[in-house]
């Protein structure tokens, strides 16, 4: 029985093997290739990235390759291909507050320093599904991107040019902070953040622990009970103090001259600080807005507010909604996590079954 | 033969047993401290692998961080070498370690698997270990890590208590059926991991090691040998095994094995077959001395 | 403890909420008529309680709402951790206080020498088991693990504080008050324990229901011989059921003695509000 099962078992699992791959490649279309994934698919790109949680968008756009489009299924690879790495240094905590601004927006107030630049958002787009993309030719393709250079006035309109001077977009934030209308960032030096990939952590987990968490979290499931939050299921009404998108640069410490720095490259990231209700501090007399702080690889709005929204809800210090349960919030969200779980029943449980039929079997007084 | 010979010839240059050196003593720090205080979980940082969590990550990395070249490994699923993950996570420990593996409990150092433990006590110098979805038995009355860690430290099991004294009054006895919540040295009450009823006198008292991973939950757990691992049961309603009376193998016939049901493909009839399949196959090849039959 | 009849020793327990100060204790008390310190808003709950509670004594803590009386009995049941003071129990941890010992031991003395009766029935009971339930749970705390035995005396408690045996298995949500706080008592019994707690126990219940609930205590008491602390705000009930009295203000003891000589001449100008505005 063993050798024979064992040979039944391995030529199914080859056979399937073969089939997903048959799946993959039929049809009379033309094999798909990265490249044209990294170009033309990239809020999955980004999506599969910050899942995966390596930003890698040529790795990211293999994964989705190699799994026909699965989003899970491709973040999972990621994840998986990330933890064969090796570590080689930890970077200099990033500064958004200097990155090359993409898209820039803030619903607190009408106009602000350094002004709302609207970028590229389908959210003003008419939902009409477009027929004529069916029939789109390579060539209709490179002179739409030729009338688009050729449309705007100077080369610094075109998205990945020179930047707009960092400076110019001071944070909404800062502004209310100065104002004194949120609480002051702590001070003094916070320490080295908790590693959830190289540490083991417990709970109650400290801030830098539930915000890895979540900006790994699978969109839907942050999406979701964010939702629940903004919607009854808890008080978080948020507003959008600012939004941005754009490119951070990733910097390490020089590894010769101390005291300096050396950028590697830059990121693509979304970065989201909401407002939500007002709180009194422990010790302080007067009340402030509560913040709460989203971000992400890559671009992808509704998780990077939906994040936010339940970074404020986790700071609620007597927690009675499952948006405001880290455990509930932190421990449901990873993707890899969920669907894995979710799908190991399909494994064999005959034996534990077997165990549930005698149980049911013995309550009933019935036996074979 | 080297290190170089074991590992496959081109694609990715994996360590030995795949994770790396650093993981695995990781891994051996956390099952150290789990030795110490048995029934205990202790937590640990259980990086991704290339199988999907809650199909056997935490198992595979306590195997990966304990196999030598000189290990002898078998791997299990429901009792079934053959069972297609058990095969699945031996594919990839033989690729990354080229280890020698078998389907005869007896002749296996470390044994990883699934929900079962084999008919044939294991002996000193072994090592089962079992792969476990929800490692806090306290779950079944506790939704929160917070508080059931809370519980386990100041040794509050009441509410656990509490629960089967609800099942039998509602139910006659105790209903639950496999992962039966044991008490460990007459201290800490772990989950023996899916284990039937069938399998859990095999850890109290044992000559072998037992070691318990999540890798989803991210913890280790572990039964030191000669350690009593003891069913929560009432003084006055003694624990019982699953009921296999006047049922026997038709492979093998015996009448004293955990038997799994089948249904035949083309007749829809059942019939009763071992789930040890190792076991089943040594009594059938004459190889072992049955211990009770149905025939000779 | 040198009195061998003493069962329970309290030297100076206090509670405070809040960051204190260097004027929370002159600023706050019963001359002031107040709990919270002015200058830094901490609240004084208890200061300075000592009592000794002898075997088969019970003892009355009377005062209005902020007296302190519930947040006494909170602490020595373990429920708060007292912030100053200490805790004695005859035969318990030679001689040691209790208040400083780990958590794990606080649950094994509360367990084996405690009961506690709460005003709400939410707090003393859960509502998501049996009746039986909730009893039993005292006694698998105590590692009685025998099942029928469990059964048994669960059925002995609750017939004695008169639940109808039918009502065992029956979840506490679709009985009454009255017979909540029945199981609360039964439960508190369990393990027969020297000291039994009761906080406003019938305050919530109505006035029918409220003497016989009164009158069960009484009769238990008398069977059973154990020491009680009742809390009320009700000098009704107290002159029913202690034996002594503590009066409480602001978190302070302003008088105490036999609960007759305190009902006959109260000295204290709050003790003689109380007992003159008693029905």
């Amino acid at each position: 029985m063993g050798y024979v099962a064992v040979q039944g078992g391995i030529t199914a699992i080859e056979n399937s093997q073969k089939l997903n791959r048959y799946l993959r490649l039929r049809g009379s279309s033309a094999p798909v290739s990265v490249a044209q994934i990294m170009d033309q698919m990239g809020p999955l790109v980004d999506r599969v990235m910050s899942e995966g949680g390596l930003y890698s968008p040529f790795h990211a756009a293999l994964a989705l390759k190699q799994a026909s489009g699965d989003p899970l299924e491709a973040s999972f690879l990621l994840r998986a291909y990330r933890s064969t790495l090796r570590r080689m240094v930890d970077s200099l905590p990033v500064r958004t507050d200097g990155m090359r601004i993409l898209r820039r927006i803030s619903s607190a107030f009408k106009t602000i320093p350094g002004g709302q630049v609207l970028g590229s958002t389908s959210d003003y787009e008419q939902r009409i599904l477009d027929f004529s993309l069916a029939e789109e030719t390579e060539e209709a393709q490179r002179a739409a991107v030729r009338a688009f250079a050729a449309s705007v006035a100077t080369a610094a309109g075109l998205p990945d040019a020179a930047p707009l001077e960092p400076e110019r977009f001071r944070k909404v934030v800062s502004n209310l902070r100065e104002q004194g209308l949120v609480a002051p960032s702590p001070l003094g030096d916070p320490g080295p953040p908790t590693d959830i990939t190289q540490e083991s952590t417990a709970f109650p987990l400290d801030r830098s622990g539930r915000l890895q968490m979540l900006a790994r979290a699978e969109t839907g499931g942050v999406l979701a009970l964010a939702y629940s939050s903004m919607r009854g299921y808890g008080s978080v009404h948020p507003t959008v103090a600012e939004l941005r998108v754009g490119r951070a640069q990733v910097r390490i410490p020089h590894p010769f001259r101390k005291g300096e720095a050396v950028a590697l490259g830059s990121i693509v990231v979304t970065e989201v600080e909401i407002v939500a209700s007002v709180q009194r501090l422990e010790g302080e007399e007067t009340p402030t807005f509560s913040l709460g702080y989203g971000a992400c690889f890559g671009h992808n709005e509704v998780k990077a507010i939906s994040t936010a929204v339940l970074d404020r809800a986790m700071k609620s210090p007597s927690p009675k909604d499952p948006a405001e349960d880290q455990e509930f919030v932190l421990l449901h969200t990873d993707g890899i996590e969920s669907s894995g779980f979710c799908s190991h029943f399909k494994l064999p449980h005959y034996v534990t079954f077997q165990a549930d039929l005698d149980r049911l079997r013995d309550m009933r007084g019935d036996r074979e | 033969m080297t290190l170089q010979d074991l590992l496959p010839a081109r694609g990715f240059q994996y360590n030995f047993a795949f994770i790396d050196e650093g993981a695995k003593r990781e891994v051996r720090r956390a099952l150290l401290k789990a030795v110490a205080l048995p029934g205990h979980q202790v937590p640990f940082a259980s990086p991704e692998l290339p199988i999907a969590r809650g199909w056997g990550t935490g198992g595979l990395q306590v195997t990966m961080s304990l196999i030598g070249p000189n290990d002898v490994l078998k791997i299990i699923d429901q009792g079934c070498d053959g069972s297609v993950n058990a095969v699945n996570l031996r594919k990839l420990l033989v690729a990354t370690t080229g280890v020698r593996t078998t389907f005869d409990s007896r002749e296996a150092t470390l044994m990883q698997s699934r929900h079962r433990l084999p008919e044939i006590p294991m002996t000193e110098g072994q090592i089962a270990v079992l792969q476990v979805p929800l490692p806090e038995p306290l779950r079944l009355v506790e939704p929160s890590e917070v508080e059931t860690r809370r519980m386990h430290a100041e040794g509050d099991y009441a509410r656990m208590w509490v629960s089967l004294y609800e099942d039998v009054v509602q139910n006659g006895s105790v209903s639950l059926s496999w992962g039966y919540p044991c008490r460990v040295n007459d201290s800490y009450i772990m989950s023996p991991s899916p284990l039937p009823r069938w399998d859990l006198h095999m850890l109290h008292q044992a000559e072998h090691l037992t070691l318990l991973g999540a890798g989803r939950e991210k913890r280790v757990y572990a039964v030191p040998p000669h350690t009593s691992v003891r069913p929560l049961e009432f003084d006055d309603l003694p624990f019982t095994v699953e009921n296999f009376a006047g049922l026997s193998c038709v492979r093998c016939g015996s009448t004293d094995t955990f038997l799994d049901e089948i249904y035949d493909e083309e007749t829809g009839k059942s019939f009763r077959v071992c789930s040890d399949s190792g076991y089943c196959d040594l009594v059938r090849e004459g190889k072992i001395r049955v211990r009770s039959a149905a025939h000779a | 403890m040198h009195d061998e009849t003493v069962l329970v020793a309290a030297r100076n327990i206090g509670k405070t909420w809040g960051p204190e100060c260097e004027e929370c204790r002159v600023r706050t008390g019963p001359e002031q008529g107040t709990n919270i310190c002015p200058r830094c808003g901490t609240v004084v709950a208890l200061r300075d309680i000592s009592f000794e509670l002898h075997e088969g004594e019970i003892l009355g803590l009377v005062g209005e709402s902020g007296s302190g009386k519930s947040t006494l009995v909170q602490c020595i049941y373990f429920d708060l951790d007292a912030t100053d003071g200490r805790l004695f129990f005859r035969g318990c941890e030679d001689g040691e206080n209790v208040m400083e010992l780990p958590r794990i031991q606080k649950r094994r003395i509360r367990g084996r020498l405690m009961g506690m009766v709460y005003q709400n029935p939410l707090c003393g009971l859960r509502m998501d088991i049996t009746s039986g339930a909730n009893v039993a749970e005292k006694l698998l705390e105590a590692d009685v693990f025998h099942f029928a035995r469990i059964r048994a005396r669960a059925g002995e408690l609750l017939a004695s504080t008169e639940i109808p045996a039918a009502y065992m298995d029956a979840f506490p949500r679709v009985l009454s008050g009255g017979m909540q706080q029945r199981i609360q008592i039964a439960k508190a019994l369990a393990n027969n324990p020297p000291l039994v707690l009761l906080d406003e126990v019938t305050s919530g219940l109505d006035v029918s229901v409220q003497a016989r609930v009164l009158d069960l205590i009484r009769e238990l008491q008398r069977e059973r011989g154990m020491s009680m602390i009742v809390v009320s705000h009700d000098m009704g009930v107290i002159r029913l059921l202690a034996d002594r009295t503590l009066v409480l203000k602001n978190g302070c003891v302003v008088e105490r003695g036999l609960t007759d000589q305190i009902l006959e001449d109260p000295q204290h100008p709050y003790s003689q509000l109380l007992v003159h505005s008693t029905l």
